[in-house]
């Protein structure tokens, strides 16, 4: 799950992480207010999307005055933000981040995440702060300092010192990096985060440590542990469909192709997607209904797929262990029936109760194209879906 | 023969009371797994399925002298029922449940280093060693008993290749799904190393997924030790970079674990890469043909330069 800077800075701030201070705003006309209580001679104005990349596409603004605060926060609320994050369609702006201005001597990079190899949290460092992470990590690998902390030990005060003398930084910044890097690390672990970044974090004029900007993704799998991040979630940023999809637990993913897939298992499902394209065709979706989908499921599934207006057919493709395959075929004829629907739907299906499956599609009366594997299915698909494209 | 289940497994099932653990257990029986005790704490003394139930997992293990155990708890307690079984010290620890909060395996892989259990998971659909054991929620119908082994991150995709291998007439040794979670107990490493070392054991098949970089490291493996063939296939070669496909660990992030870098890591391995899902069959039993092809005294000697497992 992800939030929004400012929702990630007041998490930060309660584990001790210095950040600026600043308040969130969704209209105009509060700008100015927010930057004469702010009360420094210049103020960031900060679009609050979730995608990264906003300094260069003119989401990140500095103000010199409350007036040119509000002025800048007319032109950014509701302007669309197209950053290499975001694609083509880009996101529309609907809250602000008003934010006190700060003497920066310096820019740092600061990560942590989970490391897989390692199966341990890592810190990640670097000097190169303020830029495109991955650029650095592309061109100069050696300038990104990694430090994995053991779940045996927990932070302690020489991760600190091995990164902050790693960088080159001062005594004076290195001692001030423990408790920084302390509090960081203790936000991670107790918010149950899969990822948190400071970029830049910026050494001031007086020399302490702020976390400028604040990136924080939770993990899903946790999320139940805190509840109360549940009002953090902003649906304006997620995809309609994917937000109706997570409603019956059906795990969806939109992408611009024209041909529909509905597989059980996330591998198979990915597959499914590959051998669409490999066929000549785009797949219009990820969707993976899961072991244990029930009628209800396949029904919803159908819908969400259906109300995309680019998909001229449908792909069925399942492995049946658990999901039994007469389930999945009584779902697939209520959805038909049910929503009349118009376009091809080619049904593959293989596994437990494939026979059964198979005879409530022929009884049911209406038009399915059978595949007897899932190149046939993928190919017939695209075929139907118009042809390559 | 086989590696990690065999027809010496003696398996407990920890949830064993619940839905999925009932119903599971129950296919396993079916199949002719000695599945001895199961685990559900508060209903110890009873029986369920005919199978004696326990409060604990030590005390399970302790009655019925399982050596393998299989989780079915859900979510919020899962890492606990993995490591109260490393605690008992079972060798072979399996875990089906999907959504374990990542950090929970962090401290579960800490401990396992220092135990004696072999964790396969979580996230996954088990291991079977087709007519022998099946510890797991795999269909059982579509394996056949045979000499490729097969090692997975995915769940349905695995019964995707095994039933094309099956309907060519190929059956497997045993097929180890490692799961989809980001960190896992066994990784493709360490199940091609036990496939390299099992002699009953002629090809592997890998299917491997975006994200991470286990394919990577275990191609390294391949490329320095092992002879037999290997097909390998990564699901998600289309997928948009920063969107996770389902499966916690497939995500490409930071311009890493895309398709591209593992189909590279796999063919400078000598692995025999197919793009399309539905031609990893076809492309072993090619493979296989070849190889029984003229029994000529230089794959002999090849055969017999493979370097042992330690």
């Amino acid at each position: 799950m992800k939030i929004h800077e400012y929702q990630a800075k007041a998490i930060l701030s309660k584990f001790g992480v210095p950040v600026p201070r600043g308040e969130a705003i969704f209209r105009k006309n509060d700008a100015r207010a927010a930057a004469e209580r702010l009360g420094t001679p210049v103020v960031a104005v900060k679009a609050q999307i979730h995608a990264g990349g906003r300094g260069k596409a003119g989401g990140v603004k500095i103000a010199k005055s409350p007036a040119e605060a509000e002025t800048l926060a007319g032109q950014m609320l509701g302007m669309k933000l197209v950053t290499p994050q975001t694609g083509e369609e880009g996101r529309i702006v609907r809250r602000l981040l008003i934010e006190e201005g700060l003497d920066i001597r310096r820019e740092l990079y600061v990560s942590i995440l989970v490391d897989r190899a390692a199966a341990a949290p890592v810190i990640m460092a670097s000097a190169a702060g303020g830029m495109e992470i991955e650029e650095v990590a592309k061109e100069h690998p050696e300038a990104i300092l990694r430090e994995p902390i053991r779940p045996e030990t927990g932070f302690r005060p020489y991760h600190a010192r091995k990164l902050a003398f790693g960088l080159g930084l001062t005594p004076e910044i290195a001692s001030a990096a423990a408790p920084f890097l302390e509090s960081l690390y203790r936000a991670f672990i107790e918010t149950d985060a899969s990822l948190l970044e400071i970029n830049p974090c910026v050494i001031t004029g007086d020399g302490r440590l702020v976390a400028l900007d604040a990136k924080v993704n939770f993990d899903d799998n946790a999320l139940y542990r805190h509840p109360e991040f549940q009002e953090l979630r902003d649906l304006g940023e997620e995809t309609p469909l994917e937000v109706e999809a997570s409603k019956y637990k059906l795990n969806y993913i939109k992408l611009d192709g024209t041909v529909g897939c509905l597989v059980n298992g996330a591998g198979l499902a990915m597959a499914t997607m590959d051998i669409i394209k490999l066929s000549g065709g785009s797949p219009a979706n990820f969707l993976d209904v899961g072991g244990g989908a029930t009628e209800e499921q396949v029904k919803n599934a159908f819908r969400i797929l259906l109300s995309d207006s680019n998909v001229r057919a449908v792909f069925v493709n399942i492995f049946g262990g658990i999901l039994r395959c007469d389930v999945l075929a009584s779902g697939i004829v209520h959805a038909a029936r049910d929503l009349g629907i118009q376009i091809p739907v080619i049904v593959r299906m293989e596994g437990t109760n494939m026979q059964e499956g198979q005879r409530i599609l022929r009884d049911s009366g209406l038009r399915f194209t059978v595949a007897s594997g899932m190149r046939d299915g993928a190919e017939k698909a695209v075929a139907l879906a118009g042809g390559s494209r | 023969m086989s590696v990690l289940a065999g027809k010496d497994t003696r398996v407990l099932v920890q949830g064993i009371t619940g839905r999925e653990g009932s119903f599971h257990a129950q296919q396993m029986l079916d199949y002719g797994t000695k599945v001895v005790a199961g685990v559900t704490p508060g209903k110890g003394g009873r029986k369920h399925l005919g199978v004696p139930v326990f409060d604990t997992v030590s005390a399970a293990a302790r009655e019925t002298g399982a050596n393998a155990s299989l989780i079915f708890v859900p979510p919020p307690f899962a890492a606990d029922a993995i490591l109260e079984a490393l605690d008992a010290a079972l060798p072979l620890v399996i875990c089906i449940t999907e959504g374990t909060p990542t950090l929970d395996m962090v401290r579960v892989a800490a401990a396992l280093k220092n135990s004696h259990s072999r964790l396969i998971g979580p996230n996954c659909p088990g291991i079977i060693s087709p007519g022998k054991c099946k510890i797991g929620i795999m269909p059982a119908s579509i394996h056949k008993p045979g000499r490729v082994g097969l090692v997975s991150r995915s769940g349905t995709l695995t019964y995707e290749a095994v039933g094309q291998l099956s309907s060519l007439g190929i059956g497997q040794s045993t097929c180890i799904g490692i799961g989809g979670d980001p960190i896992i107990g066994t990784s493709f490493l360490d199940a091609i190393e036990l496939f390299h070392g099992d002699p009953d054991t002629d090809a592997i098949v890998m299917i491997g997924e975006i994200g991470g970089n286990a394919e990577e490291q275990a191609a390294e493996y391949i490329r320095k030790h092992v002879k037999k063939p290997v097909v390998g296939f990564i699901a998600g070669q289309t997928a948009p970079p920063g969107r996770r496909m389902g499966h916690a660990g497939a995500i490409i992030s930071g311009g890493q674990g895309t398709a591209a870098d593992k189909y590279k890591a796999m063919r400078a391995a000598g692995i025999h890469t197919v793009q399309s899902p539905a031609e990893i069959g076809e492309t072993l039993a090619r493979l296989l043909a070849k190889r029984k092809a003229p029994p000529r005294p230089a794959s002999r000697k090849k055969s017999t330069r493979q370097p042992r497992k330690r």
